[in-house]
């Protein structure tokens, strides 16, 4: 692979939409190219990972949106999710381990135009970056936060998170995980998120129609998308194959829209509940700050 | 001419004039988190940003001011906070993530009392070194040591015409007394102000512009957020895309390119200031509010007939290397007060380089110097 090759292969027409050059017309007949950045697929993630369906359908569900994708900017960590900004054609930026949302924070409030998305990890959003989580949610900041849940630390080789079941086999719990987990919808919802939804990597339309509900909904909207981690969670705890999690998924989610995320808890491949559990409005940081900005100045809300 | 620096006398603090100070060059981004003895900093600028179209928040951590003021700086926003040493500390990682994705921020450190939670509420000058190296990796820093509310204001609309000209995490180092010591401090009409804004990229979205490509100045002109380009902006070693690369040529590339921006452009950063160093014996090299107790020793020597003067460094990162050798050459030695128990020093006697003896005045914080400490260590140098 060239380094400086090809720089530009995509460009603008008037209208401000992204084209693709002649030259790179062999990769067109995809609709997602232009949203893709030239030269950096194939992408690192594993064979078999759940990934490749998340940014799909990410990139689906803000097409869907009609968000003016100029404004768009996509903030993640560290971490194999963590990798996903920096194959959008998009403002993206890849921050450090845990911190996508502060940075995400400043961003937003400094710019209220831009639409924000962090895409992150289970381990970068709730271990190292679980206050900066709680207290996003808690603001009700206007953005949307994608949060990929292995069960483990798949780029690091497979470590025990947050959210890894009890007695499931990692790398740094060779005897079963004897942690409780976190319930992240649960832990979202509770720290005062206004969306709150989660779907696993099977569930591609449903993700993509849920991402383009949330982008709009103003303040912050969390969605956990439960993804197989054939290399490294579920080769241990003898899951099988990507095709054979897709299966699992198929036969072990159940859709319960509008149920008490508390209820939302996961073992080790025992069922899963999906759906979107919270939908409310509730005013953003955004509309909160300017109304005391107003009130600074003497004049009334 | 703007209505948002207020021009004229005042007698305020330091750290009040630091957040004047930030106003002045444009700053209209704070996230900070409360710490003695820099609260004030924060304090001001939640009573000032909400009135003048800014944004200031209070983060959960300084983790996240850090990076708060990174992201703020990214969506066109000059940005800054303020802390001391148990949150310096945790800035440390997200000030390299500054340095390496090229971002223009500034950080004011009044500095206290360590290690740890240390002196809360009392001065020392400990963090010098750590502002230099605190942040992994190889890298070139910026920092400013002002010895007045006067100063607290000049040196920080100074490190954000810096940090704008080129691109990186710009620290004010301060300190417990100078922070809360008050006095008069003027501030200039605003045209009479010196700003520097970021350079922005000459080419339109469509022409392919490359984010972190330099030109002979080896600072790349900066899109912001949601003009278009369409930019990644990485933590990872990357090439003029900003695309990850994985190698040693593109780390070599790269960080050689940081390391020179500030070293090839040492000649417009640093700044010192000398007072009767023509025909001195001994000169006091002193910074911060350790630059201010050190006249009063020089005063005494003076009256007693030693010739002695003083370099006040007002930069202290890049260390004014050259200025330094070329003194060494012409004295018998250097006095080196400073409020740690050693650390700037160290640089002093690297530049002597046993040209002339180089003498320490340590303190480990708490208060300032007894400048009798100083004028027996002129006095001894002198000899």
């Amino acid at each position: 692979m060239t380094q400086d090759a090809n720089v530009s292969l995509v460009d603008r027409d008037r209208s401000g939409t992204v084209a693709i050059h002649e030259k790179d017309r062999r990769d067109a007949g995809h609709p997602l190219d232009r949203l893709l950045r030239p030269g950096r697929i194939p992408h690192i993630w594993c064979s078999g990972c759940g990934l490749g369906v998340v940014l799909t359908a990410y990139l689906k569900g803000i097409q869907k949106a009609g968000l003016d994708l100029d404004k768009v900017s996509i903030v993640s960590g560290i971490g194999c999710t963590g990798r996903t900004a920096g194959y959008i054609n998009l403002d993206s930026f890849h921050t450090t381990h845990g911190r996508a949302l502060p940075f995400a924070t400043g961003l937003k409030l400094a710019n209220p135009e831009l639409k924000v998305t962090v895409i992150s990890g289970d381990g970068d959003l709730f271990a190292i970056g679980g206050n900066h989580l709680i207290h996003a949610a808690r603001r009700n900041v206007d953005m949307l936060v994608l949060c990929v849940n292995n069960f483990n630390y798949g780029m690091t080789g497979g470590q025990v998170a947050p959210t890894t079941p009890v007695n499931s086999k990692t790398q740094t719990s060779p005897y079963g995980c004897w942690e409780h987990p976190f319930n992240l919808p649960y832990v979202a919802a509770a720290s005062g998120a206004v969306y709150v939804a989660r779907w696993t990597a099977l569930h591609a339309r449903r993700l993509m129609e849920s991402v383009a509900e949330a982008v709009k909904h103003p303040g912050l909207s969390f969605i956990e998308v439960i993804s197989q981690c054939p290399t490294n969670f579920d080769r241990p705890n003898k899951g099988g194959e990507g095709i054979d999690l897709m299966h699992f998924y198929e036969k072990n989610t159940v859709v319960k829209n509008g149920s008490d995320p508390k209820e939302a808890d996961i073992g080790l491949y025992t069922p899963i509940v999906c759906g979107k559990f919270v939908d409310i409005q509730k005013p953003t940081y955004d509309s909160c700050y300017a109304n005391m900005c107003t009130m600074s100045k003497g004049g009334k809300k | 001419m703007s209505p948002d620096v207020l021009t004229g006398e005042h007698f305020i603090n330091g750290n009040t004039a630091s957040a004047e100070g930030a106003i002045a060059a444009g700053c209209r981004f704070f996230a900070g988190y409360p710490i003695t003895p820099s609260t004030e900093v924060a304090e001001r600028m939640s009573r000032r940003l909400p009135q003048i179209g800014g944004t200031f928040i209070q983060m959960e951590d300084e983790l996240a001011s850090m990076c708060a003021i990174l992201g703020a700086s990214w969506g066109g926003q000059k940005s800054m906070t303020s802390t001391s040493g148990p949150g310096f500390s945790l800035m440390m990682e997200n000030i390299g993530l500054g340095v390496m994705t090229e971002t223009p921020t500034v950080v004011v450190n009044v500095m206290r009392g360590g290690p740890s939670t240390g002196l809360p509420t009392l001065v020392a000058q400990a963090d010098v070194m750590q502002a230099r190296w605190g942040a992994h990796g190889s890298c070139e820093m910026i920092a400013l040591a002002p010895s007045s509310p006067q100063e607290m204001f000049d040196f920080t609309v100074r490190a954000f015409n810096l940090s704008e000209k080129y691109r990186l995490p710009v620290m004010v180092l301060s300190d417990e007394v100078v922070g809360h010591m008050t006095e008069k401090v003027v501030i200039p009409p605003s045209d009479r102000i010196a700003v520097f804004n970021r350079r922005k990229p000459a080419e339109k979205p469509s022409d392919g512009y490359l984010p972190f490509k330099a030109g002979e100045d080896l600072v790349p002109p900066m899109a912001n957020a949601g003009e278009g380009y369409h930019m990644h902006v990485t933590g990872l070693t990357h090439d003029e895309r900003g695309y990850p690369v994985i190698t040693a040529a593109a780390q070599l590339k790269l960080v050689q390119r940081l390391c020179d921006k500030v070293r090839k452009n040492k000649e417009d950063i640093i700044a010192y200031t000398e007072t009767d160093t023509e025909k001195a014996d001994v000169i006091v090299v002193s910074y911060g509010i350790s630059a201010r107790t050190s006249w009063k020793a020089i005063r005494a020597a003076q009256r007693r007939g030693l010739r002695v003067g003083q370099l006040k460094l007002d930069t202290l990162w890049p260390f004014p290397e050259q200025k330094v050798r070329e003194l060494a050459g012409k004295v018998k030695g250097f006095v080196v007060p400073e409020l740690n128990m050693g650390q700037m020093v160290f640089e002093v006697e690297r530049c002597a380089a046993g040209k002339c003896s180089t003498r320490l005045v340590p303190h480990p914080g708490g208060e300032i110097h007894d400048p009798a400490d100083i004028l027996r260590a002129i006095k001894e140098v002198a000899s």
